[in-house]
């Protein structure tokens, strides 16, 4: 007997459970329940199909190739039964386990790491872009000319300011600044 | 048997049918097509071509069907005597010979019109002989329109008739209508012939087959037949007198003595004796039926004396008119019931063994017996003494044998343990696995771990994979692969994030709003909805710029506050027209040009909204005002092009 696996979504199918079926061209295709069934029998494929194993090794969402794999396999020579061997055997399937285990687990932390950054660049660009929806570039205006008049004789600041697709600019510190990051962080004026 | 089968003459049509059976075969065989501008040889050829055709086709249907039909001179004398009293013979003949005739017409007028082909000259001319021509063979056939029905009748008729061999061996029963000869058929054979309690229920000849020392018999019922000169028997008699004379058979007389059948004993020993010399040289039997009813000895005396007349006349009188020695010339009378099954296989086997002699007899006095009784000789050499001699088996041989028996096999069978043990035991074919150690032959091969096959990770080479492997882990390890980096965010940056989600938070907001206000693309609401409120207020601006973190005091009278009152209109510009002298009430007529051209293009345009609006048709659209105007498709075409009229 043997633990076989699901044709669509590549789960363990226990003896007596699922179907099977075989086209007349001899191939078996082994479905673990009636969703992978059904599916099959709508020509889904399963590699386009998002809930199954094959989707998530080939989108790279799981980890796909590792020499932890190779070990599992189907060998088709027939090998003479060894208490020793098997014993052992068995002890190296628990090693082998737990590497691809964890292998695969860092595979997928790795990934989701990454989007942690994208995510923040992306909040970098909207604070850039859209800042003026909850903070006017008129805001504080008033005050900033009368501090003007008061100190007329200084001399305009000039800020370097990058904008939102890079560009440096030079601008004088009373006009309206477009609000960038930089600008948060260095003026910290910004009233939340 | 398969001399006498008539059931594969082909159909006769009627002859309109086979006219038009000829003619559209002519039609669709030979080619159609023909121009007056062709070489005039080639017009000839052409419809001479048609004329010769339909003439082979008249010719080969006809000589099919009169080689098909039998002739009376051919068949055996039974068939041919048969079909005399069914379809008269002269008719017969006579239609056949006609049909032969209106051949040799239809070859004849094919002959001629060939000729006259020959000097046609033109097409016209050729096509009219064509026509006269096949014109004339239509006539002769439908001159033998009453001929083909007949033979149709006739060929019908024929397929139905009870293929009888003539040759074969034959049981004919005879006798009185209504004296039980159909009863007996059905009781001795599987044919399935209507018995009635009135007289002539069988009117035609049935056949029957039945089985008797592993031969066929046939089994030829027969009509019933009134005691009358031959002259006046109708047809349906004469097929037993026919039966009767030409089979060479053996003959079953049924006698009624109840009288059952309405016809006197005192009558049906005189049809008897009336129809004897169809009995001569044949095994007859005299047949006494329903002995259920009356036995001859219940007989009252004056009939009783007939009858034994009748036994006595049988006994002695050689009334087949056979040799005197044989025994043909005794007839046995024999008593019979259908009813109560009494008898019946008796006179079966009697009439067999009586023909199966008569037959034999007959077959010994030809010469190709000889060859027969030469064919077989098996000589059984007579025994000397009863002393046994058996075969002779060495004592060597013997000596082996015994061995060779003696030998039982070493080896203990598992049958042998099984008979041993009983009811306890268990069959164990693990124990023969000899190639493993001893101790590991009954171990339970463990399947599964954990949702894996072990089998699957079975390998010799496992052990060093997964060395490498753990080697490879370890690097990782130690590379810091698997370290988790820490993450932490500067102040700045949590900042950033907040105002992120703000900016978010608003957008969505923005974005559900402007849904709701969205200028819709569909049609119109209707007046009972509710008019979009107008909510644009000075005060609501300056909320809003407030919140947006602008200082609005000293707001008063900045310029977005001036707004313009509905009920306070401007002074007009000019002067008004009341406030204008008063001018002459007749107007100088109006540019009804250009109002004409005005209104046309309101209309225009408030044409097209409600064409949009609703989906109509638009002048834009394709449209064909009528279909086929008549003045286009009426009317007869010149030679000229169909495009124009």
């Amino acid at each position: 007997m043997r633990i076989e696996t699901c044709y669509f979504c590549s789960s363990r199918i226990y003896p007596g459970h699922g179907i099977q079926f075989v086209r007349n061209d001899c191939k078996i295709f082994r479905f673990c329940r009636s969703k992978c069934h059904a599916a099959f029998k709508k020509k889904k494929n399963p590699r386009k199909t998002k809930w199954t194993k094959a989707y998530r090794k080939t989108a790279g969402k799981d980890l796909a190739i590792d020499p932890s794999f190779e070990f599992e396999k189907r060998r088709n020579t027939p090998v003479k039964y060894r208490r020793e061997l098997w014993a052992k055997t068995i002890e190296a399937m628990k090693k082998v386990e737990e590497i691809r285990q964890r292998r695969s687990n860092n595979h997928i932390m790795q990934r989701l790491r990454k989007g942690r950054e994208v995510e923040w660049q992306r909040d970098v660009r909207e604070v850039q872009r859209d800042i003026s929806l909850i903070k006017s570039p008129a805001a504080g205006l008033k005050q900033r000319q009368l501090e003007e008049e008061t100190e007329m004789d200084i001399e305009p600041e000039t800020i370097e300011v990058v904008d939102a697709k890079g560009r440096k600019q030079v601008i004088e510190a009373p006009v309206m600044v477009p609000a960038t990051g930089e600008m948060v962080e260095d003026g910290g004026d910004i009233e939340l | 048997m398969s001399l006498y089968n008539f059931k594969k003459i082909a159909v006769v049509p009627t002859a309109k049918d086979f006219i038009d059976i000829i003619l559209s075969k002519t039609q669709r065989k030979t080619p159609t097509v023909v121009h007056k501008h062709y070489k005039i040889s080639r017009i000839r050829a052409f419809y001479m071509r048609k004329v010769k055709f339909t003439q082979q086709n008249f010719h080969d249907r006809l000589s099919r069907i009169i080689q098909e039909f039998p002739k009376l001179d051919d068949v055996h004398p039974f068939y041919a005597d048969l079909m005399n009293v069914l379809y008269d013979k002269d008719h017969y003949k006579l239609g056949l010979g006609q049909l032969n005739t209106a051949r040799h017409l239809i070859d004849t007028v094919a002959k001629d019109y060939v000729r006259l082909l020959k000097y046609g000259d033109s097409l016209y001319r050729c096509k009219q002989l064509k026509r006269a021509a096949l014109g004339r063979m239509a006539t002769i056939m439908k001159r033998q329109a009453a001929n083909l029905t007949y033979l149709e009748q006739v060929r019908q008729h024929l397929a139905r008739l009870p293929s009888i061999d003539p040759y074969t061996r034959t049981i004919i029963i005879c006798g009185f209508p209504n004296v039980g000869k159909s009863s007996f058929i059905n009781k001795i054979t599987r044919a399935d012939v209507e018995v009635q309690p009135y007289a002539f229920t069988t009117k035609s000849l049935y056949v029957g087959h039945t089985d008797y020392k592993y031969l066929r018999w046939q089994v030829i019922d027969t009509p019933g037949i009134l005691d009358h000169p031959l002259e006046e028997r109708n047809v349906i008699e004469m097929q037993a007198v026919t039966a009767l004379a030409h089979l060479r058979a053996a003959v079953l007389y049924f006698v009624d003595l109840s009288e059952q059948c309405g016809h006197s004993i005192q009558e049906q020993i005189s049809l008897f004796e009336s129809i004897k010399p169809l009995f001569s040289n044949k095994p007859l039997i005299v047949v006494l039926n329903k002995m259920d009813v009356l036995t001859p000895e219940d007989l009252p005396p004056n009939k009783k004396e007939i009858v034994d007349q009748l036994l006595e006349n049988c006994a002695k009188g050689n009334l087949v008119n056979a040799d005197p020695n044989s025994d043909l010339s005794v007839v046995p009378v024999m008593r019979m019931s259908t009813i109560t099954e009494e008898g019946v296989q008796e006179v079966k086997i009697e009439a067999c063994e009586r023909l199966l002699g008569h037959r034999v007899t007959e077959k010994m006095r030809t010469k190709k017996v000889d060859g027969i009784l030469n064919r077989l000789h098996v000589s059984v050499p007579a025994p000397r003494d009863i002393k046994a001699r058996p075969a002779v088996i060495p004592a060597s041989v013997l000596a082996k044998k015994q061995q060779q028996a003696d030998k039982a096999r070493k080896r203990k069978l598992e049958r042998d343990i099984e008979v041993e043990e009983g009811d306890d035991y268990v069959l164990d074919l693990q124990k023969n696995y000899s190639e493993i150690p001893e101790e590991e032959r009954h171990d339970p091969i463990p399947e599964f771990w954990e949702g894996h096959n072990i089998a699957d990770y079975i390998d010799p080479d496992i052990f060093e994979k997964l060395a490498e492997l753990e080697r490879e882990e370890e690097l990782r390890v130690e590379g810091g692969m698997y370290a988790v980096p820490k993450i932490e965010l500067d102040d700045t940056m949590k900042e950033i994030r907040e105002l992120a989600r703000q900016i978010r938070n608003k957008k969505a907001i923005l974005k559900d709003e402007s849904r709701l206000v969205k200028q819709s693309t569909k049609p119109v609401m209707p007046r009972t909805s509710r008019a979009r409120a107008r909510d644009r207020s000075t005060g609501k601006l300056r909320e809003e710029m407030e919140k947006l973190g602008v200082d609005m005091s000293d707001t008063k009278d900045a310029h977005f506050t001036r707004s313009r009152s509905r009920s306070a209109s401007a002074p007009a510009a000019k002067r008004a027209r009341a406030d204008s002298r008063g001018r002459s009430v007749s107007k100088p007529a109006r540019d009804t040009d250009l109002m004409q051209r005005k209104a046309k293009k309101l209309a225009h345009v408030a044409i097209a909204k409600k064409t949009k609006r609703m989906g109509l048709k638009g002048e834009a659209d394709r449209f064909i005002g009528t279909k086929m105007p008549k003045h286009l498709f009426a009317g007869k075409r010149g030679v000229g092009k169909t495009d124009r009229r």
